[in-house]
């Protein structure tokens, strides 16, 4: 029964995991850079979402819009200041910049909530559920987690595949000049890139403070680093990669929390990673490029 | 009016004239040649009218209207369409997508309607489906729809990227070497698909091709480009036979 508890919340915890590692995968896909910035949006998403409910007492379903409106414009607006005129710059230029603004973002925090952790109040106000004569307890954010981060999944992946918009998307991430010259506003598709991403961001960040409910200006790193290493342990690049790389990660890592020492569970996740890499460089679901000679 | 209209166009890369005061108009309906030898500036001539080099001199005009400094998007909605030397499809999107990508200016609801599946995000899907599943029957591609477009065989790539282009609506289609690497047999079906698409879609074709057999089977009018300036230009069968021209592709 420990372990089935242990797999539920893993994949729970996954799901955050995948809907982080769908931003930094499709803002790759399409701008071909590593957005490091992007973990920091979900703690601007917790934060606002803590202002709306916590201090100004609102319903927690504003806070929910709220959050996932500001950080979609934050998302779009740091692309627009910081990253758009440097689309033609070195990689790691871009790269670089992006650091830049994860700093920013955290010590944009510090200043106006302070360093001190705030309690986050969760947003999910439905009750747990009890199987098996109370041998296994899951809680309502688990459930809420699972759910919401299945849909969405669910609803990015139709939408990319059948929609204009995700039509085009998948066309500038192939061949940006081919797609203009075809009549494809890049700029605008890179901006909804951007928006998607972030707004998924908001909502991770949502239900990871529903579910770990501490909130600092570093909450966002930690995970956004684990989405990262999702999204490469998937296939950087790959839609479909992210999602399996996100809920596989989230498992490996619940289990080896519950099985072997919670202080090593990070330690224990990277470690896979590393091993994966070295023996599929391209992540489980990304595509070998051979150099046609 | 005339369709096309270039005047003096040109462009420099660092101090090298790539193009330099290249002039050309095209009626409505021409078949036209721009021939001459490697790194003449033909493909820069494309590269210019179509937005993805900024001209430093001259300029031009498609059906009155002036496109100098427009990007390839503005461009492409304006009415020109290409294709590339080198096949650029999008090789991972079916060949059904490929084709609707093309029609992506001329299909329109908002991505709020895409997300929410509303139902003119289904009419408009289905339209484009049904609009690009015409392109493809007229190019025989219609059983290869949900193939994945890099999986072709060479010839239906050529096929295929002409096909996209034409789902943009253009009122001027630019095809870059479309022959190249083509067997004589292909060379042959290419040229009955070039004549096949001017009378069907009643299409004004300008086109850069080294393959002489299908300039002179096509062509009426060509010019030759050398070292970035007109060297000549006019009936093909004259022009081919010209010395100069000869010259510039033989050497003395």
């Amino acid at each position: 029964m420990n372990f089935l508890s242990f797999l539920i919340s893993g994949v729970s915890l996954g799901g955050i995991y995948a809907l982080i590692a769908l931003g930094y995968t499709m803002v790759y896909g399409i701008a071909k850079m590593l957005n490091f910035a992007h973990g920091d949006v979900i703690m601007i998403g917790g934060y606002m979402a803590y202002t709306l409910c916590s201090t100004m007492g609102m319903n927690p379903m504003i806070g929910v819009i709220g959050s996932v409106a500001v950080c979609t414009l934050l998302g779009v607006t740091i692309e627009r200041f910081a990253y758009k005129p440097l689309r033609t710059a070195a990689p790691l230029a871009v790269l670089i910049t992006a650091i830049g603004v994860s700093y920013l973002l955290q010590n944009l925090a510090l200043l106006i909530f302070g360093s001190a952790a705030k309690s986050f109040t969760s947003v999910v106000s439905i009750k747990g559920i009890s199987l098996f004569d109370g041998e296994l307890v899951v809680s309502g954010e688990t459930l809420v987690t699972i759910v919401v981060s299945v849909v969405i999944m669910i609803a990015l992946t139709l939408f990319v595949n059948k929609t204009k918009p995700g039509r085009a998307m998948r066309a500038v991430s192939e061949d940006k000049g081919a797609a203009q010259l075809m009549g494809v506003n890049v700029n605008a598709t890179i901006a909804l890139t951007f928006a998607i991403g972030s707004a998924l961001a908001a909502v991770a960040g949502l239900l990871l403070c529903s579910s770990y409910p501490s909130l600092s200006p570093y909450t966002g790193a930690m995970p956004g680093i684990k989405a990262f290493t999702a999204a490469v342990f998937g296939g950087i690049g790959s839609i479909p990669g992210a999602m399996i790389g996100g809920i596989l990660l989230g498992i490996i890592e619940n289990l080896s929390k519950g099985y072997i020492s919670t202080e090593l569970s990070d330690a224990i996740v990277f470690s896979i990673l590393i091993i994966i890499l070295l023996v599929k460089p391209t992540g489980i679901l990304g595509k070998k490029i051979s150099e046609k000679v | 009016m005339s369709l096309l209209e270039i005047k003096n166009l040109g462009v420099m890369f660092g101090g090298l004239r790539a193009v330099d005061n290249f002039s050309l108009t095209l009626e409505k309906g021409d078949l036209y040649g721009l021939i001459g030898p490697n790194g003449a500036g033909k493909t820069t001539v494309f590269n210019l009218i179509t937005g993805v080099y900024k001209p430093t001199s001259g300029t031009f005009f498609l059906d009155g209207k002036e496109l100098k400094g427009k990007t390839p998007e503005q461009i492409s909605k304006a009415g020109i369409a290409r294709t590339f030397q080198n096949i650029r499809l999008f090789n991972n999107l079916s060949v059904l997508d490929n084709v609707k990508l093309g029609l992506h200016n001329r299909m329109k609801y908002s991505t709020l309607e895409g997300v929410l599946r509303l139902p003119k995000f289904f009419k408009k899907e289905k339209e484009m489906d049904e609009e690009a599943m015409k392109l493809l029957k007229v190019f025989s591609l219609e059983e290869e729809a949900d193939v994945q477009a890099g999986s072709l065989p060479y010839g239906k790539q050529r096929k295929l990227e002409i096909a996209r282009a034409l789902a943009t609506d253009p009122k001027l289609l630019l095809l870059d070497e479309p022959a190249a690497g083509m067997n004589p047999s292909e060379t042959q079906e290419l040229m009955d698909t070039i004549r096949f698409v001017r009378s069907e879609f009643s299409m004004t074709i300008l086109l850069i091709e080294h393959d002489m057999k299908l300039v002179s089977g096509i062509c009426e009018k060509v010019t030759v480009l050398n070292f970035g300036t007109e060297l000549t230009k006019g009936e093909t069968s004259k022009v081919l036979n010209d010395p100069e021209v000869i010259k510039a592709y033989l050497g003395d």
